[in-house]
C-alpha cells in the first residue's frame, strides 16, 4: 500500500532491517501493535489495582494463602517462562528463513500454551471444588478475574498462533508472514511479562501475608 | 526522520549473517534466575514483607527489562522509537492507576 | 391476545406502558419502512453496500460518523427537552420518576459516548490524512472495524428505548444502585455492552490514529510542522488509549457482578462499590479531554484561518496539549472528593485539577494574541470560535471553583455542577465540533453551508445556552440537586427553572436551525470549486472539493509549517495545485470490505444475546466475531492498484494538470 510509503529515507538499505520490518506497510503495523499493548497493559493495570484493593475482602471465607498452591504456580510459572523462550526461538528462526524451524517452535510453543492453559484450569477447578468460587468473596472475583483473564489472553494467543502457523505452512516466511510471526510472539513476550507480576503480586506475595 | 534508524538496529545485525540462539538462551536464563531469587525470597520467607514487596517488584521490573530486550527486541524498529515511547508512558500510566487506587481506595480498609 | 403474546408485549415491548410508547413504536417503524421503500423505489441497496457499508475510505467513515453524531445530537437534544420541560414547573407530573430517571441516563450517556465521540472521530477521520498528506489512516480495515462497532454499539444503546427498557442510572451508572438486587431490567444490561463494544471501537480507533501520525505523514513533515488539529488528535488519541481500558474493566467487572454473581461492587461479600466509582473516572476524567482536546485543534486551525495570521506559540500550543492529556490522568478523584478519601487524597487531586487550567489558559491567551492585530473575518466557524472563549473561560473557572476539595463537599452533585460541566462541554467540543464542521464541511461534500440560516442558529443557541445554563449555578447555591425529577413550590426554584427551560428551548430551536441550513444548502449552498473556501493555511485546502479517493495524486513534499500558506506568500501554491503528469505512479489502496460490518453485526448480537441472558444468542453472536476475525488473518491480498493512466484522468477531469 503506497498509503504507507512515507517514513522510509532513501539512503537506508532495506536489508540492513529485519525481514518483518522491509515493507513499511507491515512495519507501521509492528507499531500499531506495540501501542495495542501499550493499552493491554492499562487493562491489566485496571484489573491489578482492582485485586490489590479488594485482596483483604476475604469475607471470612478463604484467604490467599489457604487456595494457592506453591507447586501448582510454580509449574505454571516454569512453562510459560519456557514457553517465551520458544516463542522467541521462532522469531529467530523466522529471521533466519527456515521455515521447519520456524514451525517446530511455534509448534513447541503452542504445547506449552496448552500445558499452562490446562495447568490453570486444574488449579481453577479444585478450587472451586473446595468452595473457592468467584462468587464466593471479592477477593475470590478480583482473584479469578484478574489471572483468568491473563488465561483467556494465552487462549486466544494459542489459537492466533495455531492460525499463524498454518499460514507459514501455507505461504512460506515473506514479510507479510515475517511480520506476522514477529507480532505474535510480541503478544506472547508480553503475556509473560504479565504473568511475572501475576506471580508477584499475587501469588507469591499471597504466601507471604 | 529515521536517520536514527541505523544506530538503533543493533545486536542483530545486517540480515545476511546469520542470526545466532545465543541471546534467547542468555534471555531464558536471566529469566529463570530472576524467577527463582522471587520464589526462593518469598518462599523463605527470607525478609519483612515490605521490603520483599519492594524487592520483588524489582525483580519483576528486571524481568520486563529481559522479555523486552532478550526477546521482544524494543531497540529495533523503523524510524524513530515511538512504541518505546508508548511503553514508557503505558508503564507510568499502570503503576500510577495501581497505586494510586491503592492509595484512594485505602479508606476502605477502616470501613469495611 | 394470547397469554405468551401479551406476556411478550409486557415484558420486551412495554406496550403495557401506554400511549407514549406506542407513539414511539409507530414512528420507529414508519422511518423504517420510509427508509427501506426509499432505497427500494431508488434502487439504491447496491449503492449503500458497495459505496458506504463496506468503505474503508476515511472520508466516507468520517461522514457516516457526522450523519450517526448529529443523528444522535438529535435524540439526546429531544432528551434534553424532556427534561427541561419536566422541570419547568413544581410538581410537574409530565413524566414519571421513572421515565425521568431513564431519560437523563440516555440523555448523559448519549451526548458524550454516541454523540461527542463520534463527533470527534468524523474531524479525526475527514481531516487527519488531508492535513498531513496521506492516502489514507494507517490501518483503513481497523478503522471500519471501529466505525462499525461504534454504529452497533450506538444501535444496541437505541434500541433500549423500544425493546426491554432503558438504563436509568445515570449516565455514571453508579453501584449498588446498578447491581442486580436493585435493578433487574435489562436496562442497565444495554448500558454495560452497548458502551463495552463501542469502547473497543474507540481504543482501536486511538491506537490507529497515533500510528497514522507517527508513520504516515508526508516527507517533510516533521513532528513540529504538523498542524495543530493534528497535534489535538495526537493528544486525544494519548488518552484514548490509556484511559478507555479503565472503562473497559469498569464496565466488565460490573457486567461479571450482574451475569455471573461476582462481588466486586456488591455491599456483601467484601465488595466495594466505591472501586466502582473508583474505576470509571480513570477513564470518566480523561475522557472529557478526550472530547475537548481535538475541539482545542480546531480552534487553532479557524483561528489562524480566520485572522489571516500563523499561531501565535505554536511550540506552547503543543506543549499545552501534550501536558493536558498527561495530567488529565491524575485528576479523577475530584468526581469523588466527598467519598472520605482523607485530606491527603483530596489535597493532591484539588492540586492537581487546578494545575490543568494553567495550560488551558496558555491556549486562550495563545487564540487572542492570534487575534490580535489580525484581519479577522466574521465567518461562522469564526463566530462559533469567538462564542466559545468567554463561554468556557466561565465554565473553567467554575471548574476551579469545584476543584477546591472543602468547597466541593458544598457543590457536589448541585446544580452548580451540572451548570459547570455543559458549560464546559458545549462551549469546547460541541461548539468546537460545529465550528469544525462548517470549517470542513465543504472539503467532505464541495458547497458550504448557507452563512444566514446558520448566523440564526448560532445567535440562538447561544443566547439559548445562556439563558439555559446561568440560572443552574443560581439553583446550585439554593440547594438543587441533580436528578430531581420534580421539586415542591416554595423551594424559591421555580422561576429560575422556568427561565432554563426556555433558555432550553431556544437551544432546541438553534439546533434545528442547524439542520434547516444543511438541508437548504444542499440545494441552494455556494459550490466550492476551488478546493479552497476559506483561504485556508494546510494541505487539506491544496486538494479539490471532495477531494479524490486517493487524496493526493503525488504526495507533497513538505517544507514549511502551514505548508499551503507561505506557498502562498511566495506565489508558489500552483506547485500544489498542478500535478505534473509524469510525477504520477500507480497508487496502492485498500480494498473494500464487508466484514466490518458483519463484525459490527455478529458483537451486536452476541451484546444483545448477554443483555437478555439469552446465552445461546450471545454465543454465536462471539463465534461470528471470531469468524470474521481468523477469516480476516487468511485475507492476504487486500489491496488494489489504481493505475497512474485513471489517476491523470481523474486529475484532469478535475482541471489540476
Amino acid at each position: 500500500m503506497a498509503v504507507a510509503h512515507t517514513t522510509v529515507a532513501p539512503h537506508q538499505h532495506v536489508a540492513d532491517k529485519p525481514l518483518e520490518y522491509q515493507n513499511p506497510v507491515q512495519s507501521v503495523k509492528i507499531l500499531g501493535f506495540w501501542i495495542f499493548l501499550a493499552t493491554d497493559m492499562l487493562l491489566f493495570g485496571c484489573l491489578f489495582a482492582t485485586y490489590l484493593v479488594l485482596r483483604t475482602h476475604t469475607d471470612g471465607g478463604p484467604t490467599p494463602h489457604d487456595i494457592f498452591d506453591v507447586r501448582g504456580f510454580t509449574i505454571e510459572t516454569f512453562v510459560l517462562l519456557t514457553s517465551s523462550f520458544t516463542g522467541g526461538m521462532s522469531t529467530l528462526a523466522m529471521r533466519n528463513g527456515n521455515k521447519r524451524q520456524l514451525l517446530t517452535w511455534l509448534i513447541v510453543t503452542i504445547a506449552l500454551g496448552l500445558t499452562f492453559v490446562g495447568f490453570e484450569a486444574s488449579e481453577f477447578v479444585s478450587d472451586a471444588l473446595r468452595g473457592a468460587t468467584m462468587q464466593r468473596s471479592a477477593f475470590l472475583s478480583a482473584f479469578f478475574t484478574l489471572v483468568g483473564t491473563h488465561g483467556t489472553h494465552v487462549s486466544i494467543g494459542i489459537i492466533w498462533m495455531i492460525v499463524t502457523a498454518i499460514q507459514v505452512a501455507k505461504k512460506g516466511i515473506n514479510p507479510i508472514s515475517a511480520r506476522k510471526v514477529f507480532v505474535v510472539n510480541l503478544y506472547w513476550h508480553f503475556l509473560d511479562v504479565v504473568w511475572v507480576f501475576i506471580f508477584t503480586v499475587v501469588y507469591l506475595s499471597g504466601v507471604v501475608m | 526522520m529515521s536517520t536514527s534508524t541505523d544506530k538503533l538496529t543493533q545486536g542483530n545485525g545486517p540480515s545476511h549473517a546469520k542470526h545466532r540462539s545465543g541471546q534467547y538462551v542468555l534471555g531464558y536464563l536471566l529469566s529463570l534466575v530472576l524467577t527463582a531469587i522471587s520464589f526462593a525470597l518469598a518462599l523463605t520467607h527470607a525478609m519483612h514483607v515490605a521490603p520483599l514487596m519492594i524487592v520483588m517488584t524489582i525483580l519483576a521490573g528486571f524481568q520486563i527489562v529481559v522479555q523486552l530486550f532478550f526477546f521482544m527486541h524494543v531497540t529495533e524498529g523503523d524510524g524513530p522509537p515511538y512504541h518505546s515511547l508508548a511503553l514508557i508512558l503505558g508503564l507510568i500510566f499502570t503503576f500510577a492507576i495501581a497505586l494510586m487506587s491503592v492509595w484512594i481506595m485505602g479508606f476502605g480498609s477502616q470501613v469495611s | 391476545m394470547p397469554a405468551a403474546l401479551k406476556q411478550f408485549t409486557d415484558t420486551y415491548l412495554m406496550w403495557n406502558e401506554g400511549y407514549l410508547i406506542w407513539i414511539s413504536d409507530i414512528l420507529i417503524a414508519l422511518t423504517s419502512i420510509g427508509i427501506v421503500a426509499t432505497l427500494t423505489y431508488f434502487k439504491k441497496w447496491k449503492w449503500l453496500w458497495k459505496e458506504w457499508l463496506t468503505s474503508v475510505d476515511h472520508k466516507r467513515i468520517g461522514i457516516m460518523y457526522l450523519i450517526a453524531a448529529l443523528l444522535m445530537m438529535f435524540r439526546g437534544g429531544a432528551d434534553a427537552m424532556l427534561l427541561r420541560t419536566q422541570l419547568a414547573s413544581p410538581n410537574s407530573h409530565f413524566l414519571t420518576a421513572e421515565h425521568y430517571d431513564q431519560i437523563f441516563t440516555t440523555h448523559g450517556t448519549i451526548m458524550i459516548l454516541f454523540m461527542a465521540m463520534p463527533m470527534i472521530f468524523a474531524m479525526f477521520n475527514i481531516v487527519v490524512p488531508l492535513q498531513i498528506g496521506a492516502r489514507d489512516v494507517a490501518f483503513p480495515y481497523l478503522n471500519a472495524i471501529s466505525f462499525w462497532l461504534f454504529f452497533f454499539g450506538a444501535m444496541l444503546f437505541n434500541i433500549s428505548f423500544v425493546f426491554g427498557g432503558s438504563p436509568d442510572a445515570g449516565w455514571v451508572s453508579y453501584p449498588p444502585l446498578t447491581e442486580l438486587g436493585f435493578d433487574k431490567g435489562p436496562g442497565e444490561n444495554f448500558y454495560l455492552l452497548s458502551l463495552q463494544i463501542s469502547g473497543i471501537g474507540s481504543i482501536a480507533t486511538g491506537i490507529n490514529f497515533l500510528a497514522t501520525i507517527l508513520k504516515m505523514r508526508a516527507p517533510g513533515m516533521k513532528l513540529m510542522r504538523m498542524p495543530l488539529f493534528t497535534w489535538s488528535v495526537v493528544a486525544a488519541s494519548i488518552v484514548i488509549i490509556f484511559a478507555f481500558p479503565a472503562l473497559t474493566i469498569a464496565l466488565a467487572l460490573l457486567m461479571l457482578d450482574r451475569i455471573v454473581g461476582t462481588h466486586f461492587f456488591t455491599m456483601l461479600h467484601g465488595g466495594d462499590p466505591m472501586m466502582f466509582v473508583n474505576l470509571f473516572w480513570i477513564w470518566g476524567h480523561p475522557e472529557v479531554y478526550i472530547v475537548v482536546l481535538p475541539a482545542f485543534g480546531v480552534f487553532s486551525e479557524v483561528v489562524a484561518t480566520f485572522a489571516r495570521k500563523r499561531i501565535f506559540g505554536y511550540t506552547s500550543m503543543v506543549a499545552s496539549l501534550l501536558l493536558i492529556s498527561v495530567i488529565s490522568y491524575f485528576v479523577w478523584a475530584h468526581h469523588f472528593f466527598t467519598m472520605g478519601a482523607g485530606a491527603d487524597v483530596n489535597t493532591f487531586f484539588a492540586v492537581a485539577s487546578m494545575m490543568v487550567a494553567i495550560p488551558t489558559g496558555v491556549k486562550v491567551f495563545n487564540w487572542l494574541f492570534t487575534m490580535f492585530r489580525g484581519r479577522i473575518s466574521f465567518e461562522l466557524p469564526m463566530l462559533w470560535t469567538l462564542a466559545f472563549v468567554p463561554n468556557f473561560i466561565i465554565g473553567g473557572a467554575t471548574g476551579v471553583m469545584l476543584a477546591v476539595a472543602p468547597a466541593d463537599y458544598q457543590y457536589h452533585n448541585s446544580y452548580f455542577l451540572i451548570a459547570h460541566f455543559h458549560q464546559v462541554l458545549i462551549a469546547g467540543p460541541v461548539f468546537g465540533l460545529i465550528a469544525g464542521m462548517y470549517f470542513w464541511w465543504p472539503k467532505m461534500f464541495g458547497f458550504k453551508l448557507d452563512e444566514k440560516i446558520g448566523r440564526i442558529a448560532f445567535w440562538l443557541f447561544n443566547i439559548g445556552f445562556y439563558v439555559c445554563f446561568m440560572p443552574q449555578y443560581a439553583l446550585g447555591f439554593k440547594g438543587m440537586q441533580r436528578r430531581m425529577y420534580t421539586y415542591p413550590a416554595g423551594m424559591g426554584w421555580h422561576t429560575l427553572n422556568l427561565i432554563s427551560t426556555i433558555g432550553a428551548y431556544i437551544m432546541g430551536l438553534g439546533f434545528l436551525f442547524i439542520v434547516v441550513q444543511i438541508v437548504y444548502s444542499i440545494k441552494y449552498g455556494e459550490r466550492d470549486l476551488t478546493g479552497d473556501p476559506w483561504n485556508g493555511r494546510t494541505l487539506e485546502w491544496s486538494l479539490p472539493s471532495p477531494a479524490p479517493h486517493y487524496n493526493f495524486a503525488v504526495i507533497p513534499t513538505v517544507t514549511d509549517r502551514d505548508m499551503l500558506w507561505v506557498m502562498k506568500q511566495e506565489g508558489r501554491e500552483g506547485e500544489l495545485r498542478r500535478i505534473n503528469p509524469d510525477a504520477i505512479a500507480d497508487i496502492h489502496m485498500p480494498k473494500n470490505s464487508g466484514r466490518p460490518f458483519l463484525m459490527g453485526l455478529a458483537f451486536f448480537v452476541a451484546g444483545f444475546g448477554f443483555v437478555f441472558n439469552w446465552y445461546v444468542l450471545a454465543v454465536i453472536g462471539l463465534v461470528g466475531v471470531a469468524l470474521t476475525m481468523i477469516l480476516r488473518a487468511f485475507e492476504w491480498d487486500d489491496e488494489y492498484h489504481i493505475l497512474a493512466e485513471e489517476v491523470r484522468e481523474v486529475e484532469a477531469a478535475l482541471g489540476r494538470l
